[in-house]
């Protein structure tokens, strides 16, 4: 097992990202190495054993959520990454450009309520496929996260859902707990927070978990779910 | 095509007076033309010039040993230890608010952005003062559904977290809302960017945004009364777009960090006209535009819309000669235009070329220094009747009370506005909205910001010396609250016409109050606005001075919140003794939605009292002597328990008052109080004495439900709890 500190970790930065730095901050102080920000118009990324698309507004949200950023020259390098098994994550806006990529199925759509949302959300951690993501959290621990977004309402066909469900590809779903408000804040179909791609190396998430990494920003279960990523992909 | 000769009649529709209209002729010695008019206009529109308020500004304390930059720049610094400065102002957006909601208040939001970046700060948090009309207004829902959402909208996608703000309801604002915005930013102390333009022949950049036809004269527009017209004005309102914001603030904070830009200015109100005229006039110079050089969204563009669009996330810098590059490369990086389209003169004129004539040449002096500034007359203010508080009260149950005053949209839980702004993002953010005073942590240190913005104009009407000097007072105890040394205010004044003698007695006795006790706080004023005219065929809007405060505390470790964390604490008010017992209820809540609202005085500030009270304050908490604090405002003791039983999931038993008006004791407004929760009462009322401040115990938190006051007289904290959070959905949704 590589230590955290030799782990190569590259932020994707695309005009508007506005998480890279939280992110970066987030898993330097997991890792005690900067991991590298790579900018969209990059066409290649150097060998790394995770990719991240942190939260923001990539191109302004303009035309669709991650619907540009999907189609900068960065992402051709990511999609190769992908394709040898490489770990990719991407989080709340990071999530939306996953699905424009194809790399992860469904869509998210604008929230239910018609309104952006920022609190905090509680999470189940599902039955999973094998996957770095989530090997070590077990089934059923519950990870309380913040979510910020206007489109974070998962959607996908019938069967989409129910394959996504049969093969273990949920990873986290919204659940009551302590925050204030309904429990799944977006109207998200089987209140789906997280998904992992079918083998596993890919993950999309809506909470942010480089927001909750000490108790004095409300509770540290971000750095927990990333410090097992971590582990996990170390190993 | 030759341009009609400009007269009396042009001038007044931009909004100038006879007597204005006049001193240009004179000191131009020629009749301007079109583009030389607007100029003219927008300089010395209120907006802009300050021409009603100037007087009464110059008395308000602006030194102390904390500033690094006092009022007149594009936000004001203060040194908060560690070489580092927090730069901050606050601006109204109002007139285009009410006008288009989403975009007014987006702009508001994206232009005091720019004023803190500008001066080479990185924003770090942003806060808000809103006023609405009466809940059940046909209006309120859209405007405050539209004013909520460009808010977030622009906050959101840049990236930076609303961390606190205020929000209230008056029929006063049926027809005028307020939206103020503030930003507080971050810079190294030695690193701060000025707006005076320097070294002839030095290039003048223009970088942003295109020019477009969008907000002409908007300036002009938020210095004149509301009427039936104003709808038609929708054009005059500016489109935001926080994405290219986000893109110049990134391109100007790199920029900045080289060696590159000698002067920046952002194109706020009255756009290219206010910055070059701004930028040449503090150097003492002169500047030559070549306007077509200027980057236009539309084709055929007149010097006069190029000079006074309103177009966002634009700036004007002038560079160092020989880092034109450098800049350029950068700017191109983030797809920004980036374009020389002039330089700095020795001539004090701004000159202006546009087809290859000069469409303006005008000197600068007039503009800026000969700007009118008037001592307008003021009414006799008539002091409001001190009421005493049994004249208003019944015999009713305190809890019964509470719950009608919680079930008020003025106490209502501000949560469905809030969560729709991303209070969270830089992950630095250690109290958001809905506690005493927003919480941030400065990056990579133990330090941390305490920001609050506060006014309750219905005390501002009572009494206008007190009021002001209120606002100053509540800030500072929200920032105290949460255990941070308060260091200096920023001020958005908002009233109606000043050429009323009666408005002018309002802003000029609030601003007298304000001065007072930002002097008597140390809590000297570094930067604000000023904002006229908010009055709708005729009537004016309650005065509003808002204050927006920054405090600094060394280790955030120490930091508290307004929630009790375990039965057995102990409550206590700190700055109350038995005088307290019969309460304050002019100007309370209570009396506006109990007894009419009778014309009555507002609570006296004491403001010895308050400064010996919020230094023992910050001391104790440095201590650890206590778990939570909240100020006492609005509603008195009985709301300020209230909130933080419902804050922490907890009930309390509280002691009947010892004698006194049960409902002045408990709903009374008296300043200069806080409520805590300690476990250490003995400890506490020990260092009371010693520091000369009073304190009494209140009660005991409970693992109970129910906020007791006495026996017989309780209230279930889920009911109170589940009843404020339902009454602005409700107001939404229905």
């Amino acid at each position: 097992m590589m230590s955290l500190t030799s782990m190569r970790i590259a932020i994707l930065v695309f005009p508007g990202s506005n998480c890279d730095r939280d992110m970066m901050v987030a898993i330097e102080r997991l890792t005690g190495r900067r991991p590298s920000l790579v900018w969209h118009k990059e066409s290649s990324l150097d060998t790394i054993d995770l990719a991240i698309i942190p939260g923001g507004f990539s191109f302004g949200d303009y035309l669709r959520c991650g619907a540009l950023a999907a189609r900068a020259p960065v992402i051709d390098a990511v999609l190769d990454h992908a394709a040898r098994g490489g770990a990719v994550m991407g989080v709340c806006n990071g999530f939306q450009v996953l699905l424009e990529t194809g790399l992860l199925p469904g869509v998210l759509v604008q929230n239910a309520g018609l309104k952006y949302i920022c609190r905090n959300v509680t999470v189940d951690v599902c039955d999973t496929i094998d996957s770095p993501f989530t090997q070590n959290l077990e089934t059923g621990t519950r990870l309380t996260m913040p979510v910020a977004h206007n489109e974070g309402n998962y959607f996908a066909s019938e069967d989409e859902l129910a394959r996504l469900n049969d093969n273990g590809q949920i990873a986290f779903r919204y659940k009551d707990g302590p925050a204030h408000g309904p429990a799944n804040p977006n109207g998200s179909s089987l209140n789906i927070a997280g998904i992992v791609s079918a083998n596993g190396r890919v993950m999309g998430m809506m909470p942010h978990p480089e927001r909750a990494i000490s108790p004095e920003l409300g509770g540290s279960d971000g750095a927990t779910f990333l410090q097992g990523c971590l582990e996990a992909l170390a190993s | 095509m030759s341009e009609p000769e400009m007269t009396f009649k042009n001038a007044a529709s931009m909004g100038l007076s006879e007597d204005e209209w006049g001193l240009i002729l004179k000191r131009l010695k020629r009749t301007p033309n079109l583009c030389e008019l607007g100029i003219f206009s927008a300089m010395w529109s209120e907006h802009c010039s300050y021409k009603s308020s100037k007087k009464w500004l110059k008395t308000l304390p602006v030194d102390g040993p904390q500033v690094i930059e006092g009022p007149g720049e594009n936000a004001g610094a203060v040194d908060i230890g560690d070489g580092l400065a927090a730069i901050f102002k606050i601006e109204s957006h109002n007139h285009p608010s009410y006008i288009e909601p989403y975009q007014g208040a987006a702009t508001g939001v994206g232009g005091i952005l720019r004023d803190v970046f500008t001066m080479g700060a990185r924003p770090m948090a942003l806060l808000n003062a809103l006023r609405f009309g009466a809940a059940d207004h046909e209006k309120t829902k859209h405007l405050l559904g539209g004013v909520v959402s460009g808010i977030g909208g622009y906050g959101n996608c840049i990236g930076i977290p609303t961390v606190g703000g205020e929000v209230n309801f008056d029929a006063s604002y049926n027809g005028n809302i307020l939206v103020n915005a503030m930003a507080v930013g971050l810079a190294n102390s030695d690193r701060i960017f000025r707006s005076a333009a320097t070294g002839p022949g030095n290039p003048v950049i223009y970088v942003g945004a295109k020019t477009g036809r969008d907000g002409i004269h908007g300036a002009t527009m938020a210095s004149a009364e509301f009427s039936d017209e104003t709808e038609s004005k929708r054009p005059t309102v500016q489109v935001g777009d926080p994405f290219t914001g986000k893109l110049l603030m990134e391109a100007c904070l790199e920029l900045m960090a080289s060696d590159s830009v000698l002067s920046i200015q952002d194109m706020g109100a009255a756009g290219l006209t206010s910055s070059s005229v701004e930028m040449a006039s503090k150097g003492g110079l002169g500047m030559e535009i070549d306007l077509d050089l200027v980057p236009a969204r539309e084709e055929g563009m007149s010097a006069y819309e190029l000079m006074l669009s309103e177009s966002q996330e634009r700036m004007l810098m002038v560079l160092k000669p020989d880092a034109t590059q450098t800049a350029r490369e950068i700017f191109d990086k983030w797809d920004l235009d980036f374009m020389p389209i002039g330089q700095v003169t020795e001539t004090g004129r701004l000159v202006l070329l546009k087809d290859g004539v000069t469409a303006c040449d005008i000197p600068l002096d007039p503009l800026v220094d000969d700007a009118p500034e008037y001592d307008r007359p003021q009414a006799e203010f008539v002091p409001h009747p001190v009421i005493e508080s049994n004249t208003i009260t019944s015999g009713a149950p305190i809890s019964n009370i509470l719950m009608q005053l919680l079930g008020t949209v003025d106490l209502a839980s501000r949560r469905w506005i809030y969560e729709q702004y991303d209070s969270q993002v830089m992950a630095d953010t250690l109290q958001g909205p809905g506690g005493d005073a927003g919480l941030i942590r400065v990056h990579g240190s133990q330090r941390g910001l305490a920001m609050s913005t506060d006014c309750t104009p219905r005390y501002v009407e009572a009494d206008p010396r007190t009021g002001g000097a209120q606002a100053v007072a509540e800030s500072y105890r929200n920032i105290c609250a949460v255990g941070a040394r308060p260091l200096a205010i920023t001020n958005n004044l908002n009233f109606g016409n000043p050429e009323k003698p009666e408005i002018m007695t309002q802003m000029a006795q609030s601003v007298v109050g304000m001065g007072e006790a930002a002097l008597a706080l140390d809590t000297p004023v570094v930067s604000g606005n000023v904002s006229l005219y908010n009055e709708t065929d005729g009537r004016a809007i309650r005065p509003c001075p808002v204050v927006g405060m920054v405090g600094v505390i060394d280790d955030i470790a120490n930091a508290v919140r307004i929630a009790p964390t375990a039965s057995g604490q102990t409550l206590m008010v700190i700055g109350q003794d038995k005088s307290c017992n019969d309460g304050w209820l002019g100007a309370s809540l209570y009396a506006r939605h109990l007894a009419g609202e009778p014309q009555a005085a507002p609570p006296p500030v004491r403001l010895d009292s308050e400064r010996r009270t919020g230094e023992f304050l910050q001391a104790q908490i440095g201590a650890g002597n206590i778990i939570a604090a909240h100020d006492v405002s609005d509603g008195g003791l009985a709301v300020t328990i209230a909130e933080m039983c419902m804050a922490a999931g907890l009930g309390a038993t509280i002691a009947s008052p010892d004698g006194g008006n049960a409902h002045g004791w408990a709903f009374g407004e008296d300043q200069g109080r806080y409520v805590i929760a300690t476990d250490n009462a003995e400890a506490l009322i020990d260092a009371a004495k010693t520091a000369g401040v009073s304190i009494c115990v209140l009660g005991m938190i409970s693992a109970t439900d129910e906020l007791k006051f006495g026996e017989g007289d309780a209230i279930s904290v889920v009911n109170m709890k589940t009843s404020v959070e339902a009454i602005i959905p409700a107001l939404m949704n229905g």
